[in-house]
Protein backbone atom coordinates (compact mmCIF):
# COMPACT_ATOMS: atom_id res chain seq x y z
CA UNK A 1 0.00 0.00 0.00
CA UNK A 2 3.08 2.64 0.91
CA UNK A 3 4.85 1.62 -2.46
CA UNK A 4 1.75 2.74 -4.87
CA UNK A 5 1.31 5.57 -2.76
CA UNK A 6 5.02 6.55 -3.24
CA UNK A 7 4.65 6.08 -6.78
CA UNK A 8 2.26 9.44 -6.55
CA UNK A 9 4.66 11.19 -4.36
CA UNK A 10 6.64 12.55 -7.62
CA UNK A 11 3.41 13.94 -8.89
CA UNK A 12 2.53 15.60 -5.55
CA UNK A 13 5.60 17.18 -6.06
CA UNK A 14 5.18 18.50 -9.58
CA UNK A 15 1.99 19.82 -8.24
CA UNK A 16 4.16 21.82 -5.69
CA UNK A 17 6.39 23.05 -8.09
CA UNK A 18 3.75 23.51 -10.91
CA UNK A 19 1.58 25.87 -8.84
CA UNK A 20 5.25 27.56 -7.49
CA UNK A 21 5.81 28.30 -11.42
CA UNK A 22 2.60 29.75 -12.30
CA UNK A 23 2.50 31.94 -9.31
CA UNK A 24 5.79 33.22 -9.33
CA UNK A 25 5.00 34.56 -12.98
CA UNK A 26 1.98 36.46 -12.20
CA UNK A 27 3.67 38.18 -9.29
CA UNK A 28 6.92 39.36 -10.71
CA UNK A 29 4.64 40.79 -13.25
CA UNK A 30 2.69 42.85 -10.77
CA UNK A 31 5.77 43.42 -9.19
CA UNK A 32 7.86 44.69 -11.85
CA UNK A 33 5.32 46.07 -14.16
CA UNK A 34 3.73 49.90 -13.58
CA UNK A 35 0.50 49.62 -12.28
CA UNK A 36 -1.48 52.21 -12.79
CA UNK A 37 -5.23 51.63 -13.31
CA UNK A 38 -7.85 54.27 -13.55
CA UNK A 39 -11.85 53.69 -14.11
CA UNK A 40 -12.10 53.47 -17.52
CA UNK A 41 -9.11 50.79 -18.07
CA UNK A 42 -10.72 48.48 -15.64
CA UNK A 43 -14.10 49.11 -17.16
CA UNK A 44 -15.43 45.54 -18.98
CA UNK A 45 -14.72 45.54 -22.68
CA UNK A 46 -17.55 46.42 -24.91
CA UNK A 47 -16.68 47.18 -28.34
CA UNK A 48 -15.84 51.17 -27.25
CA UNK A 49 -19.23 52.05 -25.77
CA UNK A 50 -20.28 51.73 -21.46
CA UNK A 51 -20.97 48.36 -20.63
CA UNK A 52 -24.70 47.95 -19.98
CA UNK A 53 -27.09 45.41 -18.46
CA UNK A 54 -25.64 41.91 -16.62
CA UNK A 55 -23.01 39.98 -18.26
CA UNK A 56 -24.18 36.81 -16.48
CA UNK A 57 -27.39 36.54 -18.38
CA UNK A 58 -29.95 33.58 -19.68
CA UNK A 59 -27.91 32.03 -21.91
CA UNK A 60 -29.24 28.85 -24.52
CA UNK A 61 -30.13 25.43 -23.08
CA UNK A 62 -28.92 23.47 -25.35
CA UNK A 63 -25.21 24.63 -23.15
CA UNK A 64 -26.79 22.58 -20.75
CA UNK A 65 -28.18 19.44 -22.98
CA UNK A 66 -24.63 19.22 -24.27
CA UNK A 67 -22.89 19.00 -20.68
CA UNK A 68 -26.00 16.31 -19.37
CA UNK A 69 -24.84 14.56 -22.58
CA UNK A 70 -20.82 14.48 -21.92
CA UNK A 71 -21.92 13.15 -18.12
CA UNK A 72 -23.34 10.16 -19.69
CA UNK A 73 -21.17 9.86 -21.99
CA UNK A 74 -17.39 10.25 -19.85
CA UNK A 75 -18.92 7.71 -17.49
CA UNK A 76 -19.82 4.93 -20.01
CA UNK A 77 -15.96 5.77 -20.63
CA UNK A 78 -14.93 5.66 -17.86
CA UNK A 79 -16.91 2.24 -17.19
CA UNK A 80 -15.42 0.90 -20.38
CA UNK A 81 -11.59 1.30 -19.14
CA UNK A 82 -11.82 -1.35 -16.47
CA UNK A 83 -13.37 -3.83 -19.02
CA UNK A 84 -11.09 -3.31 -21.68
CA UNK A 85 -8.39 -4.06 -19.52
CA UNK A 86 -10.10 -6.93 -17.96
CA UNK A 87 -11.54 -7.95 -22.07
CA UNK A 88 -9.21 -11.72 -21.85
CA UNK A 89 -10.68 -12.24 -18.93
CA UNK A 90 -14.13 -11.85 -18.70
CA UNK A 91 -13.96 -13.00 -22.44
CA UNK A 92 -17.10 -13.26 -24.25
CA UNK A 93 -19.72 -13.41 -21.82
CA UNK A 94 -17.83 -10.23 -20.41
CA UNK A 95 -18.06 -8.75 -23.73
CA UNK A 96 -21.70 -9.58 -24.40
CA UNK A 97 -22.73 -8.06 -21.04
CA UNK A 98 -21.32 -4.71 -21.96
CA UNK A 99 -23.05 -5.19 -25.50
CA UNK A 100 -26.17 -4.87 -23.82
CA UNK A 101 -25.26 -1.71 -21.54
CA UNK A 102 -24.27 -0.27 -24.55
CA UNK A 103 -26.74 -1.08 -26.61
CA UNK A 104 -29.50 0.41 -24.09
CA UNK A 105 -27.58 4.00 -24.54
CA UNK A 106 -27.29 3.94 -27.86
CA UNK A 107 -31.26 3.55 -27.85
CA UNK A 108 -31.21 6.72 -25.38
CA UNK A 109 -29.03 8.01 -27.94
CA UNK A 110 -30.95 7.77 -30.69
CA UNK A 111 -33.96 9.28 -28.74
CA UNK A 112 -32.62 12.20 -28.01
CA UNK A 113 -30.78 12.60 -31.37
CA UNK A 114 -34.68 12.35 -33.07
CA UNK A 115 -36.10 14.61 -30.13
CA UNK A 116 -33.38 17.28 -31.86
CA UNK A 117 -31.48 17.93 -28.89
CA UNK A 118 -28.06 17.72 -30.97
CA UNK A 119 -29.56 20.50 -33.14
CA UNK A 120 -27.74 23.58 -33.82
CA UNK A 121 -29.00 25.67 -36.29
CA UNK B 1 21.12 13.64 10.54
CA UNK B 2 22.57 11.02 8.12
CA UNK B 3 19.43 9.09 8.44
CA UNK B 4 17.22 12.60 6.99
CA UNK B 5 19.52 13.32 4.70
CA UNK B 6 19.42 9.60 2.91
CA UNK B 7 15.97 8.75 3.63
CA UNK B 8 14.17 12.14 2.56
CA UNK B 9 16.11 14.90 1.28
CA UNK B 10 18.15 13.08 -1.37
CA UNK B 11 15.22 11.50 -3.38
CA UNK B 12 13.15 14.52 -2.51
CA UNK B 13 16.20 16.58 -4.37
CA UNK B 14 16.15 14.05 -7.32
CA UNK B 15 12.41 14.18 -7.64
CA UNK B 16 13.08 17.61 -7.79
CA UNK B 17 15.90 17.61 -10.30
CA UNK B 18 13.76 15.51 -12.56
CA UNK B 19 10.71 17.66 -12.64
CA UNK B 20 13.17 20.80 -13.41
CA UNK B 21 14.45 18.34 -15.88
CA UNK B 22 10.96 18.36 -17.67
CA UNK B 23 9.24 21.35 -16.84
CA UNK B 24 12.12 24.20 -18.37
CA UNK B 25 13.14 22.04 -21.70
CA UNK B 26 9.15 22.18 -21.89
CA UNK B 27 8.81 26.11 -21.52
CA UNK B 28 11.73 26.27 -23.45
CA UNK B 29 9.45 24.26 -26.05
CA UNK B 30 6.51 26.22 -25.73
CA UNK B 31 8.32 29.55 -26.38
CA UNK B 32 10.10 27.82 -29.60
CA UNK B 33 6.92 26.67 -30.45
CA UNK B 34 5.40 29.74 -31.00
CA UNK B 35 8.45 31.14 -32.59
CA UNK B 36 7.95 28.23 -34.84
CA UNK B 37 4.23 28.60 -35.46
CA UNK B 38 4.64 32.21 -36.95
CA UNK B 39 7.78 31.07 -39.00
CA UNK B 40 5.71 28.01 -40.32
CA UNK B 41 2.76 30.12 -41.34
CA UNK B 42 4.64 32.35 -42.69
CA UNK B 43 6.61 30.33 -44.73
CA UNK B 44 2.68 28.75 -46.07
CA UNK B 45 2.34 32.27 -46.82
CA UNK B 46 5.05 33.24 -48.98
CA UNK B 47 6.28 36.06 -45.78
CA UNK B 48 9.22 36.05 -43.65
CA UNK B 49 7.50 35.92 -40.43
CA UNK B 50 9.56 37.15 -37.30
CA UNK B 51 13.35 38.00 -38.69
CA UNK B 52 14.36 41.00 -36.74
CA UNK B 53 14.83 39.99 -33.26
CA UNK B 54 18.33 37.63 -33.17
CA UNK B 55 19.69 35.96 -35.72
CA UNK B 56 16.69 34.71 -37.88
CA UNK B 57 14.49 36.53 -35.16
CA UNK B 58 15.26 33.94 -32.80
CA UNK B 59 15.08 35.46 -29.70
CA UNK B 60 11.44 37.28 -31.07
CA UNK B 61 9.73 34.88 -28.42
CA UNK B 62 12.01 36.24 -24.98
CA UNK B 63 11.54 39.72 -26.44
CA UNK B 64 7.36 38.32 -26.51
CA UNK B 65 7.48 37.01 -22.90
CA UNK B 66 9.84 40.01 -21.38
CA UNK B 67 7.20 42.48 -22.70
CA UNK B 68 4.39 40.53 -21.45
CA UNK B 69 6.02 40.54 -18.05
CA UNK B 70 6.57 44.01 -18.04
CA UNK B 71 2.78 44.70 -18.95
CA UNK B 72 0.20 46.02 -16.28
CA UNK B 73 -2.27 43.59 -14.89
CA UNK B 74 -5.27 44.51 -15.45
CA UNK B 75 -8.60 43.41 -13.21
CA UNK B 76 -11.61 44.38 -13.78
CA UNK B 77 -13.95 46.42 -11.55
CA UNK B 78 -16.75 43.71 -11.85
CA UNK B 79 -14.67 40.63 -11.94
CA UNK B 80 -14.14 38.13 -8.75
CA UNK B 81 -10.73 38.40 -8.41
CA UNK B 82 -9.54 35.74 -6.63
CA UNK B 83 -11.15 33.44 -9.27
CA UNK B 84 -9.95 35.40 -12.42
CA UNK B 85 -6.17 35.60 -11.50
CA UNK B 86 -6.71 31.61 -10.52
CA UNK B 87 -8.24 30.49 -14.04
CA UNK B 88 -4.95 31.20 -16.00
CA UNK B 89 -2.79 29.54 -13.31
CA UNK B 90 -4.96 26.59 -13.49
CA UNK B 91 -4.62 26.11 -17.13
CA UNK B 92 -0.74 26.67 -16.69
CA UNK B 93 -0.62 24.17 -13.69
CA UNK B 94 -2.74 21.64 -15.39
CA UNK B 95 -0.51 21.24 -18.79
CA UNK B 96 2.66 21.25 -16.45
CA UNK B 97 1.50 18.44 -13.80
CA UNK B 98 -0.10 16.34 -16.59
CA UNK B 99 3.79 15.46 -18.00
CA UNK B 100 4.50 13.85 -14.78
CA UNK B 101 3.19 10.28 -16.55
CA UNK B 102 4.75 10.80 -20.02
CA UNK B 103 7.46 7.98 -20.77
CA UNK B 104 10.70 9.47 -22.69
CA UNK B 105 12.20 6.54 -22.99
CA UNK B 106 12.13 3.04 -21.50
CA UNK B 107 12.22 3.78 -17.50
CA UNK B 108 12.88 7.40 -18.18
CA UNK B 109 9.22 8.88 -16.39
CA UNK B 110 8.72 10.42 -13.47
CA UNK B 111 5.95 8.43 -11.98
CA UNK B 112 5.57 5.24 -13.73
CA UNK B 113 1.99 4.67 -12.32
CA UNK B 114 -0.41 1.81 -13.19
CA UNK B 115 -2.86 4.10 -14.37
CA UNK B 116 -0.90 6.19 -16.27
CA UNK B 117 -3.71 7.09 -19.06
CA UNK B 118 -6.61 7.65 -17.18
CA UNK B 119 -4.31 10.26 -15.01
CA UNK B 120 -3.75 12.05 -18.40
CA UNK B 121 -7.51 11.16 -19.62
CA UNK B 122 -8.57 12.92 -16.09
CA UNK B 123 -6.29 16.07 -15.93
CA UNK B 124 -7.05 16.55 -19.76
CA UNK B 125 -10.47 16.41 -18.04
CA UNK B 126 -9.49 19.04 -15.28
CA UNK B 127 -8.87 21.89 -17.81
CA UNK B 128 -12.02 22.93 -18.95
CA UNK B 129 -12.35 24.51 -15.67
CA UNK B 130 -10.27 27.41 -16.33
CA UNK B 131 -12.01 28.19 -19.46
CA UNK B 132 -15.15 28.64 -17.64
CA UNK B 133 -13.67 30.06 -14.28
CA UNK B 134 -12.05 32.48 -16.97
CA UNK B 135 -15.26 32.93 -18.40
CA UNK B 136 -17.58 33.78 -15.13
CA UNK B 137 -14.99 35.99 -13.59
CA UNK B 138 -14.19 38.29 -16.18
CA UNK B 139 -18.10 39.48 -15.87
CA UNK B 140 -17.61 40.39 -19.42
CA UNK B 141 -20.26 39.50 -22.20
CA UNK B 142 -17.67 38.35 -24.84
CA UNK B 143 -15.61 36.21 -22.04
CA UNK B 144 -18.54 34.44 -21.27
CA UNK B 145 -19.97 33.71 -24.36
CA UNK B 146 -16.71 32.45 -25.27
CA UNK B 147 -16.14 30.58 -22.27
CA UNK B 148 -19.63 28.63 -23.14
CA UNK B 149 -18.56 27.77 -26.74
CA UNK B 150 -15.36 26.67 -25.48
CA UNK B 151 -16.55 24.41 -22.59
CA UNK B 152 -19.27 22.84 -24.84
CA UNK B 153 -16.61 22.21 -27.37
CA UNK B 154 -14.06 20.26 -25.35
CA UNK B 155 -16.26 18.57 -23.21
CA UNK B 156 -18.03 17.32 -26.59
CA UNK B 157 -14.56 15.83 -28.08
CA UNK B 158 -13.27 14.64 -24.87
CA UNK B 159 -16.17 12.15 -25.31
CA UNK B 160 -14.87 10.84 -28.49
CA UNK B 161 -11.13 11.13 -27.25
CA UNK B 162 -12.40 8.68 -24.38
CA UNK B 163 -13.28 5.88 -26.78
CA UNK B 164 -10.49 6.54 -29.11
CA UNK B 165 -8.40 5.92 -26.02
CA UNK B 166 -10.03 2.84 -25.54
CA UNK B 167 -9.73 0.89 -28.58
CA UNK B 168 -5.70 0.86 -28.10
CA UNK B 169 -6.12 -0.42 -24.57
CA UNK B 170 -8.29 -3.61 -26.14
CA UNK B 171 -5.03 -3.59 -27.91
CA UNK B 172 -2.96 -3.10 -25.47
CA UNK B 173 -4.30 -4.88 -22.38
CA UNK B 174 -2.58 -2.24 -20.03
CA UNK B 175 -3.54 1.38 -18.54
CA UNK B 176 0.12 1.60 -17.89
CA UNK B 177 2.11 4.24 -20.69
CA UNK B 178 5.40 2.72 -20.88
CA UNK B 179 3.67 -1.02 -21.96
CA UNK B 180 1.43 0.91 -24.24
CA UNK B 181 4.79 1.98 -26.26
CA UNK B 182 6.22 -1.10 -25.62
CA UNK B 183 3.19 -3.15 -27.28
CA UNK B 184 4.08 -0.90 -30.45
CA UNK B 185 7.52 -2.77 -30.90
CA UNK B 186 8.49 -3.79 -33.88
CA UNK B 187 8.82 -0.91 -36.44
CA UNK B 188 6.71 1.48 -38.18
CA UNK B 189 4.39 -1.35 -39.45
CA UNK B 190 3.70 -2.31 -35.79
CA UNK B 191 2.42 0.69 -34.26
CA UNK B 192 -1.58 1.26 -33.43
CA UNK B 193 -1.59 3.90 -36.53
CA UNK B 194 -2.14 1.08 -38.87
CA UNK B 195 -5.03 -1.00 -37.53
CA UNK B 196 -6.37 1.50 -35.58
CA UNK B 197 -6.03 3.96 -39.09
CA UNK B 198 -9.63 5.85 -38.40
CA UNK B 199 -9.18 5.88 -34.72
CA UNK B 200 -6.08 7.92 -35.42
CA UNK B 201 -7.36 10.38 -37.68
CA UNK B 202 -10.60 10.82 -34.96
CA UNK B 203 -7.81 11.40 -32.07
CA UNK B 204 -5.74 13.71 -34.27
CA UNK B 205 -8.95 15.79 -35.34
CA UNK B 206 -9.99 15.65 -31.53
CA UNK B 207 -6.40 16.87 -30.13
CA UNK B 208 -7.42 20.31 -32.80
CA UNK B 209 -10.81 20.74 -30.51
CA UNK B 210 -9.83 20.00 -27.69
CA UNK B 211 -6.47 22.58 -27.61
CA UNK B 212 -9.34 24.97 -29.18
CA UNK B 213 -6.48 25.01 -32.58
CA UNK B 214 -8.01 26.08 -36.08
CA UNK B 215 -10.10 25.51 -37.47
CA UNK B 216 -11.76 24.82 -34.34
CA UNK B 217 -10.96 27.70 -32.79
CA UNK B 218 -14.19 29.19 -32.51
CA UNK B 219 -13.85 30.12 -28.62
CA UNK B 220 -11.26 33.33 -29.60
CA UNK B 221 -13.07 34.01 -33.08
CA UNK B 222 -12.08 37.34 -33.20
CA UNK B 223 -14.20 38.33 -35.13
CA UNK B 224 -17.02 38.02 -33.33
CA UNK B 225 -16.11 37.16 -29.76
CA UNK B 226 -12.79 39.59 -29.21
CA UNK B 227 -10.54 36.93 -27.83
CA UNK B 228 -13.18 34.56 -26.42
CA UNK B 229 -12.57 33.80 -22.85
CA UNK B 230 -9.24 35.81 -22.21
CA UNK B 231 -10.54 39.25 -23.86
CA UNK B 232 -10.18 40.65 -20.19
CA UNK B 233 -6.95 39.67 -19.32
CA UNK B 234 -3.70 41.58 -20.10
CA UNK B 235 -0.06 40.72 -18.91
CA UNK B 236 1.24 37.75 -17.03
CA UNK B 237 -2.26 36.36 -16.64
CA UNK B 238 -2.84 36.10 -20.23
CA UNK B 239 0.46 34.99 -20.52
CA UNK B 240 -0.26 31.87 -18.54
CA UNK B 241 -2.86 30.93 -20.50
CA UNK B 242 -0.99 31.24 -23.59
CA UNK B 243 1.87 28.94 -22.18
CA UNK B 244 -1.13 26.12 -21.12
CA UNK B 245 -2.35 26.13 -24.08
CA UNK B 246 0.91 25.99 -26.37
CA UNK B 247 1.92 23.43 -23.37
CA UNK B 248 -1.20 21.34 -23.88
CA UNK B 249 -1.03 21.37 -27.45
CA UNK B 250 2.48 19.73 -27.12
CA UNK B 251 0.83 16.89 -24.61
CA UNK B 252 -1.50 16.45 -27.08
CA UNK B 253 0.97 15.59 -29.31
CA UNK B 254 2.98 13.44 -27.06
CA UNK B 255 -0.28 11.31 -26.25
CA UNK B 256 -0.75 10.61 -29.96
CA UNK B 257 2.99 9.59 -30.37
CA UNK B 258 2.43 7.61 -27.64
CA UNK B 259 -0.87 6.09 -28.24
CA UNK B 260 -0.27 5.36 -31.84
CA UNK B 261 3.08 6.51 -33.27
CA UNK B 262 5.35 4.22 -30.82
CA UNK B 263 6.45 6.34 -28.21
CA UNK B 264 10.75 6.32 -28.15
CA UNK B 265 10.63 3.42 -30.46
CA UNK B 266 13.22 3.80 -33.46
CA UNK B 267 10.60 3.79 -37.06
CA UNK B 268 13.07 0.94 -38.13
CA UNK B 269 14.67 -1.78 -36.10
CA UNK B 270 17.46 -2.06 -37.77
CA UNK B 271 20.97 -0.80 -36.94
CA UNK B 272 21.41 3.39 -37.91
CA UNK B 273 18.29 3.60 -36.17
CA UNK B 274 18.37 2.31 -33.49
CA UNK B 275 21.68 3.97 -32.54
CA UNK B 276 19.93 7.07 -31.77
CA UNK B 277 18.31 7.30 -28.32
CA UNK B 278 14.65 7.22 -27.81
CA UNK B 279 14.24 10.66 -26.21
CA UNK B 280 15.36 11.93 -29.15
CA UNK B 281 12.63 9.60 -31.77
CA UNK B 282 10.25 11.26 -29.28
CA UNK B 283 10.72 14.76 -29.56
CA UNK B 284 11.06 13.98 -33.28
CA UNK B 285 7.61 12.51 -33.85
CA UNK B 286 5.69 15.02 -31.43
CA UNK B 287 7.64 17.80 -33.78
CA UNK B 288 5.74 15.76 -36.66
CA UNK B 289 2.26 15.88 -35.30
CA UNK B 290 2.38 19.43 -33.96
CA UNK B 291 3.40 20.45 -37.58
CA UNK B 292 0.57 18.51 -38.46
CA UNK B 293 -1.24 21.54 -36.12
CA UNK B 294 0.10 24.12 -37.66
CA UNK B 295 -0.29 22.97 -41.26
CA UNK B 296 -4.18 22.53 -40.56
CA UNK B 297 -3.97 26.25 -38.77
CA UNK B 298 -2.46 27.57 -42.43
CA UNK B 299 -4.80 25.35 -44.70
CA UNK B 300 -7.93 25.53 -43.36
CA UNK B 301 -10.79 27.69 -42.34
CA UNK B 302 -12.57 28.32 -39.30
CA UNK B 303 -15.36 25.70 -38.43
CA UNK B 304 -19.18 27.10 -37.92
CA UNK B 305 -20.88 26.23 -34.39
CA UNK B 306 -23.27 23.99 -35.31
CA UNK B 307 -20.78 22.17 -38.39
CA UNK B 308 -18.70 21.74 -34.91
CA UNK B 309 -21.24 20.25 -32.42
CA UNK B 310 -22.07 17.90 -35.61
CA UNK B 311 -19.12 16.82 -36.01
CA UNK B 312 -18.57 16.03 -32.73
CA UNK B 313 -21.95 14.51 -31.56
CA UNK B 314 -23.05 12.81 -34.81
CA UNK B 315 -19.82 11.61 -36.62
CA UNK B 316 -17.26 10.75 -34.29
CA UNK B 317 -19.27 9.75 -31.09
CA UNK B 318 -21.13 6.71 -32.88
CA UNK B 319 -18.48 6.02 -35.15
CA UNK B 320 -16.14 5.68 -31.89
CA UNK B 321 -18.22 4.12 -29.94
CA UNK B 322 -18.91 1.56 -32.88
CA UNK B 323 -15.25 1.08 -33.34
CA UNK B 324 -14.75 -0.07 -30.20
CA UNK B 325 -17.85 -2.45 -30.58
CA UNK B 326 -15.79 -3.60 -33.70
CA UNK B 327 -12.24 -3.74 -32.36
CA UNK B 328 -13.31 -5.73 -29.52
CA UNK B 329 -15.35 -7.94 -31.54
CA UNK B 330 -12.61 -9.02 -33.86
CA UNK B 331 -10.12 -9.38 -31.27
CA UNK B 332 -12.46 -11.36 -29.26
CA UNK B 333 -13.32 -13.57 -32.71
CA UNK B 334 -9.90 -14.06 -33.48
CA UNK B 335 -8.86 -15.00 -29.67
CA UNK B 336 -6.08 -12.19 -30.12
CA UNK B 337 -7.00 -10.61 -26.88
CA UNK B 338 -4.09 -9.54 -25.14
Amino acid sequence: MEALLLEYLPILIFLGIAVGVAAAAIGASLLLARQNPDSEKLSPYECGFEAFDDARRKFDVRFYLVAILFIIFDLEVAFLFPWAISLGEIGAFGFWSMIGFLGILTVGFIYEWKKGALEWE
Amino acid sequence: MDNFWDGFLLPAGIIVAQILLIVVPLLVAVAYLTYAERKVIAAMQMRLGPNVVGPFGLLQPIADGLKLLMKETIIPSGANRIVFLAAPMLTFILSLVAWAVIPFDYGMVLADINVGILYLFAISSLGVYGVVMAGWASNSKYPFLGALRSAAQMVSYEVSIGFVMITVLLLVGSLNLSDIVLAQQGGFWQWHWLPLLPMFVIFFISALAETNRAPFDLPEAEAELVAGYFSEYSSMSFGLFFLGEYANMILMSASTVILFLGGWLPPVDIAPFTWIPGPIWFCLKIALVLFGFLWVRATFPRYRYDQLMRLGWKVFLPFSLFWVVLTAGVLLAFDLVP
